[in-house]
């Protein structure tokens, strides 16, 4: 059983669709037990970090997931609230990845958000286990997680730019700032991945 | 760096897919779902749906059909047509839909763009203008389809819908829309100055064309409805020409 963490954070049904697309058995739910019991843990996010953050604090749920030992994936403001802090809100984050989450500031002919298909480098990681490098990703933030010892795929936005986190891991938590669940073939192989985990 | 996008357009009408050709392989071109599928296997990198019913009932089937192509599709998808409250874009994005369309609506009422932004995020919300360039040059906002000439200037208009929070904007030249005869090159590298991306649509008539509007420093994505519903080009054929021209593309 895959628990998804429900903390209201935003819409999650693409990526019950995928799980649901895939076969999975999943559950949405709060409850400290079922996720303490789940086979992988997801924990989803649209919206502001901030906000997730504090909807998964009043639900007592950061110490649960910190001392879980199964594989945990944070998507998108889900992997940016696993990452020590975020520039969006000011906010203290879980501290799971030792990076500080931070606002894209874009060249004049740069647009935000980074919306769209982009490619991934540098894999790291059985999470990408046959995922060819360049492969495209659909990614759509503001925000981003610069490189840090825990980055196993990077991205650049803009051509003069610097590198970002694209995904990132440690133990058993893994992070991805794109949307799988939007990312056509290479997003269903990419959990299937994770599942396998 | 971003791909440029190739975005199928599909009109639905009390629920059905409208013009289409046979597809090899596709049973009923006129399910929305099934030739969406279609699209994203071919390597379309988001689709738009947009509603064209002009029933109440069409409008319950179109909300019913956006849940179905959510549990389909893995790619992002739009939809549009008649959205004109914030109400009707939460049920939308209850549905499933990652973006909606407004159009007309947002001329009469400007202030809903940013109160659909403010809540559910301007990556949300795409602006959809259509206009039409006059005999003095000028490029004039229309609305409902192109049939009703406004006072709104196109520049001046694009650039108040991205400050009330557009995240995309949509553009077509009512002058070149069905012709086949390409793209107004030079607006798009007007509407490229807009903080955020802008997407091509009608005129069309070969990959070179949307590779012509897929420069740098012209638009971000392409939308298209004719010349993939009646095949006059697959969307393989015209990312390979993109490819060609040295225009990142999902391949």
């Amino acid at each position: 059983m895959i628990a998804i963490i429900d903390y209201d954070a935003g819409n999650i049904c693409s990526v019950v669709n995928l799980l649901n697309r895939l076969g999975a058995e999943w559950k949405l739910t709060a409850d400290k037990n079922e996720i303490e019991s789940a086979s992988h843990v997801i924990l989803p996010g649209v919206g502001h970090a901030a906000h997730v953050m504090g909807a998964l604090r009043e639900r007592g749920l950061e110490q649960t997931i910190k001392n879980l030992r199964r594989p945990v994936l944070g998507i998108c403001a889900g992997m940016q609230i696993m990452c020590s802090s975020s520039e969006e809100g000011d906010v203290e984050c879980m501290d799971i990845f030792d990076c500080r989450v931070k606002l894209l500031e874009p060249k004049p002919d740069e647009k935000i958000p980074h919306m769209g298909w982009d490619s991934l480098g540098n894999l790291e990681s059985k999470l990408f286990k046959d995922i060819r490098k360049g492969e495209m990703f659909y990614f759509v933030h503001s925000y981003y997680a610069p490189l840090c010892y825990d980055t196993i795929a990077t991205c650049r936005f803009g051509a003069s730019e610097p590198m970002f986190s694209a995904a990132l891991r440690y133990e058993n938590f893994y992070g991805v700032q794109f949307h799988p669940e939007k990312s056509g073939e290479a997003g269903e192989k990419l959990i299937k991945n994770f599942l396998a985990l | 760096m971003l791909a440029k996008r190739i975005i199928p357009c599909l009109d639905v009408k009390e629920g059905r897919t409208v013009k289409g050709i046979n597809f090899e392989g596709l049973r009923d071109v006129g399910d929305p779902v099934e030739l969406g599928r279609r699209y994203a296997a071919e390597g379309a990198d988001e689709l738009v749906y947009l509603d064209i019913s002009a029933s109440r009932e069409g409008r319950s089937t179109f909300l019913e059909l956006v849940g179905r192509v959510a549990a389909e599709l893995n790619i992002p998808f739009t939809v549009g047509g008649g959205i004109s409250t914030l109400q009707h874009a939460a049920l939308l994005l209850d549905a499933g839909a990652d973006k909606i369309s407004i159009n007309s609506a947002a001329v009469a009422n400007p202030d809903l763009i940013s109160e659909i932004a403010e809540v559910y995020g301007r990556q949300f919300v795409v602006v959809a203008i259509d206009a039409r360039q006059g005999e003095d040059g000028v490029w004039r906002v229309t609305t409902h389809g192109g049939s009703r000439l406004t006072d709104l200037e196109l520049f001046s208009w694009a650039e108040e819908a991205c400050r009330r929070g557009a995240g995309e904007i949509l553009f077509t030249s009512m002058n070149h829309d069905g012709t086949g005869n390409g793209y107004p090159l030079e607006v798009y590298e007007r509407l490229a100055k807009l903080p955020v991306p802008v997407i091509a649509s009608g005129g069309a008539g070969n990959a070179s064309h949307i590779a012509d509007v897929l420069e740098p420093g012209r638009a971000d994505a392409a939308l298209a409805a004719s010349i993939f519903h009646y095949g006059t080009l697959s969307i393989g054929e015209v990312k390979k020409v993109l490819a060609e021209r040295n225009i990142p593309v999902r391949l």
